[in-house]
């Protein structure tokens, strides 16, 4: 955001009682001072300008800000950012790069896993985890462990799809 | 969301320090654990706590199995970490299942065991501002008689606070007769979980027995004997992701065909985990029978009152707990 001149400037990022931080996303560190009530989503965005995840409800019900924080899946409009220094924050920004898919964005891409592509970003880094995650073979297991992510499009069969295929489970 | 002092505390006795009472009257403080209800209601402007504590650091995060085969659980285990855990799956699937029954998987990454104990007890004109709530402005009037109902409580319910207590683990910990340790500017005590929670009676806002300045260290499981049995069911109106309109916890034990020790607890349908003692007392003794099941459902719900919208829960209350006893221990 730019100031013209007189504009007062913005103090809301960084308050008089505001808590030094150093955040680690995505192998990179920020130092920053962070009003304790910012939350890790707000900050990605707003601070980081890492826009690739999403505000959906901001009351943990939809998914849309899921990241990792130390290899576990979480909603991002839940922790206050205060609370995650020195963990290790992984955003869809660090999963993959144009030039090389994360093996879920090219499932995702291969199975037309999305409509209007909002939720995407939350539901990879989701189903990432669930990779990791004691999961059974079957698409109903995989549908009960990706209920926290909502796709309003209702992509749920492409998404469940291209899930089980970088699972092996297809 | 209003402004607060934020503290991380190094370890519990700092912790106690930072929220012991005499602080203004009036000044809110709240411990923060994973932070799904807190968070969530701070942004509703519902909790507007002076001062969050940030008790993530303070070690009580690991799962002991005692000598006698019970379980000492930190207050800062997570849901997900809990239900997976080798002893309380093997020992405790009651637990096991309640948990995994619960929120989704990113919430149960983030949602603590003394987190869970405490969410709140709530409904959805709780979490509206704009609704008349005894629970969040005490005197104010309760929309929610009268209104949508539908998922509110059957049971324990007063003419001030009909709202639900929406967890699946609180459910089983009754069941398995679960112990809350806390330390406090008095001590230490520890607190049965069935004397935890308080009715709504006419002050809503006071949901369990914790004074100021209280924090749960640790929940405790005695060790399930030889014979024991334990499961839980919940019914909702979609399969994944939804609190329960009515679910059961139960623990039995069975020696020579008859059961001899039975601990029943219903979810979704009280105003507090409900324990169901005259269910209990009906089993212990008798064969499992489906008649003897279905007796002991009719007393969990005996002094069920409807509000306009949720009279079908009486009778779903009823039939989820013989299934799930059914499930349990099928009868002869």
């Amino acid at each position: 955001m730019s100031h013209s001149p007189g504009d007062t400037p913005c103090t809301a990022r960084q308050p008089a009682g505001g808590v030094p931080t150093t955040l680690r996303v995505n192998g990179a560190s920020h130092a920053l001072t962070l009003d304790p009530r910012a939350t890790l989503l707000d900050t990605l965005r707003e601070t980081l300008h890492l826009t690739g995840t999403k505000k959906g409800c901001d009351h943990g019900q939809c998914g849309a800000c899921t990241v990792h924080v130390d290899g576990r899946r979480v909603n991002a409009c839940l922790v206050l950012a205060v609370t995650a220094g020195d963990r290790d924050i992984a955003t869809i920004e660090g999963l993959g790069s144009v030039q090389s898919l994360h093996p879920l964005q090219a499932a995702f891409v291969e199975h037309d896993g999305y409509q209007c592509g909002y939720c995407t970003a939350g539901q990879i880094m989701s189903a990432a985890a669930l990779l990791h995650e004691p999961c059974g073979d079957s698409d109903d297991e995989v549908r009960e462990l990706m209920s926290g992510n909502i796709c309003r499009c209702g992509a749920y069969a492409n998404i469940v799809a291209a899930i089980q295929d970088v699972r092996g489970k297809r | 969301m209003h402004s607060f002092q934020y503290t991380r505390a190094a370890d519990i006795e700092e912790a106690l320090r930072l929220a012991a009472p005499p602080s203004e009257p009036g000044r809110q403080v709240r411990f923060l654990a994973g932070g799904t209800t807190l968070v969530d209601l701070m942004k509703l402007d519902v909790e507007t706590p002076a001062h969050v504590i940030d008790i993530n650091g303070l070690g009580l995060d690991q799962i002991e199995v005692l000598p006698d085969g019970g379980a000492r659980i930190g207050a800062l285990v997570r849901n997900a970490d809990l239900a997976r855990h080798a002893h309380i799956a093997a020992q405790y699937p009651v637990l096991s299942q309640a948990l995994l029954a619960g929120a989704s998987a990113q919430l149960r990454n983030m949602a603590t065991t003394s987190g869970n104990l405490l969410q709140r007890t709530r409904c959805v004109y709780f979490r509206d501002r704009a609704a008349r709530c005894n629970k969040r402005d005490p005197g104010s009037g309760c929309d929610a008689i009268g209104g949508h109902n539908r998922n509110l409580a059957v049971l324990g319910a007063s003419e001030h606070c009909i709202a639900t207590n929406p967890s699946d683990m609180n459910v089983a910990l009754m069941a398995l007769q679960a112990t809350v340790h806390v330390q406090g500017p008095d001590g230490g005590r520890a607190i049965a979980l069935r004397d935890f929670y308080l009715l709504p009676g006419d002050t809503p806002q006071r949901e369990t027995v914790l004074r100021p300045g209280e924090l749960i260290t640790h929940v405790g499981l005695p060790p399930c004997a030889p014979g024991t049995r334990s499961c839980y069911v919940k019914l909702r109106d979609r399969a994944s992701y939804e609190f329960a309109l009515a679910s059961a916890a139960v623990v039995l034990r069975v020696q020579d065909a008859r059961i001899v020790a039975a601990g029943i607890a219903l979810g979704g349908v009280g105003t507090r985990p409900w324990h169901c003692p005259r269910a209990e007392q009906v089993l212990v003794g008798q064969a499992p029978s489906a008649a003897q099941y279905q007796q002991a459902a009719r007393a969990a719900l005996q002094d069920a009152v409807a509000q306009s919208e949720n009279g079908f829960k009486i009778e779903l209350a009823r039939r989820c707990l013989v299934h799930t006893l059914s499930t349990a221990l099928p009868p002869q």
